[in-house]
C-alpha cells in the first residue's frame, strides 16, 4: 500500500506546489488590474476592466475536464507531452489562474477606502497605493485566499488524474475503481482529507497570526 | 493662504446633475483656524475634499499659498499633497502597521533614508504623546489615540496646511476637547493653517477663529466665532446655537439629585407631532415631571429632547420605558 501512496502524494503535492505558483504569478497580477482598472478605482480604464472581467468569466465557466484536454496542446508546446504530472500543472495553473484573479480581487476590495484616500491625500502614486497599502493591509485575507486556491487546485489535480494526471485522485481510481481495491481507495481519500485540513488550518492559523486586526 | 475662487463641484446621478457646492468663494489667512460647519449632506466634505483635489471641482479654483491646485498635473498635484495633511473622521490608519510605521508612511513614499525616519517619527511621537505607542497596532489604541497617530503621520511631511474633516465626530466630548487642544497647539507651535468642518458647534466654539456656515452646499455666513454666537444671521447659525445652549442645561441635570428615574428622551420626525408623553402617563401607573425640554428645527425634520423624572414602581417605570421604545422613542437613563 505504501508504495503505492507514498508516490502518488509526492506527485500531488509536486502538482498542486507548481501550480499554485504559476497560476498565483498569472492570476495575482489580473487580480490587482480587476481592482485598480474598476470604474471609480485608482487607476480607472473601464474598456480594459471589461476585457480582462470577460475573459476570466469564459474561463470560469469552462468545466475543468474540458479546459483540460482543450489546453493539451499548449502543454504540448510548453513540457513536450500531454499525459503526466508536469503536463498536468500547464492546465491546471491556467484553470486556476481565473479563480486566482476574483479570490485576489475580492480580498483587495475588502480594504477599507479611506486608507486609499489616505494615499492620495499623502500624494502616494498608483504602484505605491498598491503595494505600500492595498497589499499590506490585504495581507490576512490575502493568505485565506491563497489557502483557499490551494484546496481547490488539490481538488482539481484530483480529477486531472483521471485523464492521466497522476497523483491521489489517479490511485483512487485506477486501483480503488477499476480493480475494486476499495481499501487502496479509502486510503487515498483519507490522505486527500488530511492534505485538505492541514492547509485551511495551516492557513487559518496564518492569516489570524498576521492579522493586526 | 487659501484661496477659493467660485468652486463648484457637480456629481452626475442617473441623468440628474447634483450640485453638490455651488459658487463658493472665501479666503483664509496664515496661521488661521477656520472651521466649516454644516449639517450632513451641506456639501462640507466635498468641499474640503476639492481643497486638495481628492475630489476634481467642477468649476472655480482654489489657491493654495500661491499655487493654483486646480491646474496642477498629476504628477505635480502629489507633490502639493505632501504640503497639504489631512485627517479623517474614520482614521483612516493602516490597522497592519504599528503606530510608527503608520507615521513613516509619508517619509517612506518621498524615499527618506532609515535615519531620518526614525528621527523625525520619534520627534512627532513625542510630539503627539504616544512615545509609549510607538510598536502598537491601531487595534489596540483607543480613538482619541488612534486620531493622534493620524495627527502625527499628516505633520511627518512638515505641511503648512492641515486639512480635517470631521476629525472628532467619532470622538467622546473629553476626548474631543484633547484633540481640538492638539490642533490649537499645532497652529500655534508650528504655524499651520488648519481648515476644519464639522457639524458640532462645539469645535467651533472651542478652536475656530472663523466659521463658514454652510448649507446646501453654499456658504450662507462667514464670521469670526464671535460674531456668530453674538449676532448669528442665518437660519442654520442660530439652530446650531441653540443646540448648544441645550446641551448646557442638559450639564446641570444631576440624576443623584432626584428621587425617580431620569430619563433623557429624543424622537424625530412624526412622532414630534404626537402627543406621546401622555398617552404613557395614562397608560401606567407612573407620575412624570418635566426637567427639561426642546424641539429644534433641523433641515429635513424636527428632533425633540426631554429630560424626564419617573417616579413609580419599577415594574411600571420599565413598562413605560418599553412602551416609549417601542414607539420609536430613544430612551437613555440617566
Amino acid at each position: 500500500m505504501l508504495e503505492l501512496l507514498i508516490p502518488s502524494l509526492l506527485q500531488t503535492l509536486y502538482m498542486v506546489f507548481f501550480s499554485t505558483l504559476f497560476s498565483l504569478i498569472l492570476g495575482f497580477p489580473m487580480g490587482i488590474l480587476l481592482v485598480i482598472t474598476e470604474k471609480g478605482s485608482i487607476w480607472e480604464k473601464p474598456t480594459l476592466y471589461r476585457i480582462l472581467d470577460g475573459i476570466i468569466n469564459i474561463l470560469r465557466s469552462f468545466p475543468f475536464l474540458i479546459l483540460m484536454i482543450l489546453l493539451f496542446p499548449l502543454s504540448r508546446l510548453i513540457v513536450g507531452k500531454t499525459i503526466g504530472t508536469t503536463a498536468t500543472i500547464v492546465p491546471l495553473s491556467i484553470a486556476a489562474a481565473p479563480f486566482v484573479a476574483r479570490v485576489i480581487e475580492s480580498s483587495l476590495k475588502e480594504v477599507d477606502r479611506g486608507v486609499i484616500e489616505l494615499g492620495h491625500s499623502i500624494g502616494a502614486t498608483v504602484p505605491q497605493i498598491i503595494f505600500k497599502i492595498l497589499i499590506p493591509e490585504a495581507m490576512p485575507s490575502l493568505i485565506m485566499g491563497v489557502t483557499l486556491t490551494i484546496i481547490n487546485l488539490i481538488g482539481y489535480s484530483a480529477m486531472a488524474g483521471a485523464i492521466g494526471g497522476g497523483g491521489l485522485g489517479d490511485l483512487a481510481i485506477r486501483y480503488g475503481l477499476y480493480r475494486f481495491q476499495t481499501d487502496v481507495m479509502v486510503v487515498s481519500v483519507i490522505v486527500i482529507v488530511l492534505l485538505v485540513q492541514g492547509i485551511q488550518y495551516t492557513g487559518n492559523k496564518l492569516a489570524s497570526k498576521i492579522s493586526k486586526k | 493662504m487659501v484661496d477659493i475662487q467660485n468652486l463648484s463641484k457637480c456629481f452626475k446621478v442617473g441623468n440628474d446633475d447634483l450640485w453638490a457646492i455651488k459658487n463658493v468663494s472665501m479666503h483664509i489667512d496664515k496661521g488661521e483656524i477656520f472651521g466649516i460647519i454644516g449639517l450632513s449632506g451641506a456639501g462640507k466634505s466635498t468641499l474640503i475634499r476639492c481643497l486638495n483635489r481628492l475630489e476634481e471641482p467642477t468649476e472655480g479654483r482654489v489657491i493654495i499659498d500661491g499655487t493654483d491646485i486646480t491646474s496642477l498635473g498629476k504628477k505635480e498635484l502629489r507633490t502639493t499633497r505632501k504640503n497639504i495633511g489631512m485627517i479623517f473622521q474614520h482614521f483612516n490608519l493602516l490597522m497592519q502597521k504599528t503606530t510608527y510605521e503608520n507615521i513613516a508612511l509619508p517619509l517612506e513614499l518621498i524615499g527618506a533614508s532609515k535615519k531620518e525616519i526614525e528621527s523625525r517619527v520619534n520627534a512627532l511621537l513625542e510630539y503627539v504623546g504616544l512615545e509609549d505607542k510607538r510598536n502598537v497596532y491601531p487595534s489596540q489604541l483607543s480613538g482619541g489615540q488612534k486620531q493622534r497617530v493620524a495627527i502625527a503621520r499628516a505633520l511627518a511631511n512638515n505641511p503648512k496646511i492641515l486639512l480635517s474633516d470631521e476629525a472628532t465626530s467619532a470622538l467622546d466630548p473629553q476626548t474631543t476637547k484633547s484633540i481640538l487642544d492638539l490642533l490649537s497647539r499645532i497652529r500655534d507651535e508650528l504655524g499651520l493653517t488648519i481648515i476644519m468642518i464639522t457639524h458640532q458647534i462645539e469645535v467651533v466654539k472651542d478652536i475656530c477663529d472663523r466659521v463658514a456656515i454652510m448649507e446646501n452646499g453654499e456658504i450662507v455666513e462667514i464670521s469670526t466665532v464671535e460674531e456668530l454666537f453674538k449676532r448669528p444671521k442665518s437660519k442654520t447659525a442660530r439652530a446650531f446655537i441653540n443646540s448648544l445652549s441645550s446641551d448646557i442645561q442638559e450639564e446641570f441635570i444631576k440624576p443623584a439629585e432626584f428621587k425617580g428615574c431620569i430619563l433623557r428622551l429624543s424622537f424625530w420626525g412624526d412622532i414630534v407631532k404626537k402627543p406621546i408623553v401622555s398617552h404613557m402617563v395614562k397608560r401606567f401607573d407612573i407620575d412624570v415631571n418635566i426637567l427639561s425640554g426642546n424641539i429644534s428645527q433641523l433641515m429635513s425634520t424636527s428632533a425633540g429632547h426631554l429630560i424626564v423624572e419617573l417616579t413609580g414602581s419599577d415594574e411600571e417605570i420599565q413598562a413605560a420605558i418599553d412602551y416609549l421604545k417601542a414607539h420609536d422613542v430613544e430612551v437613555e437613563v440617566m
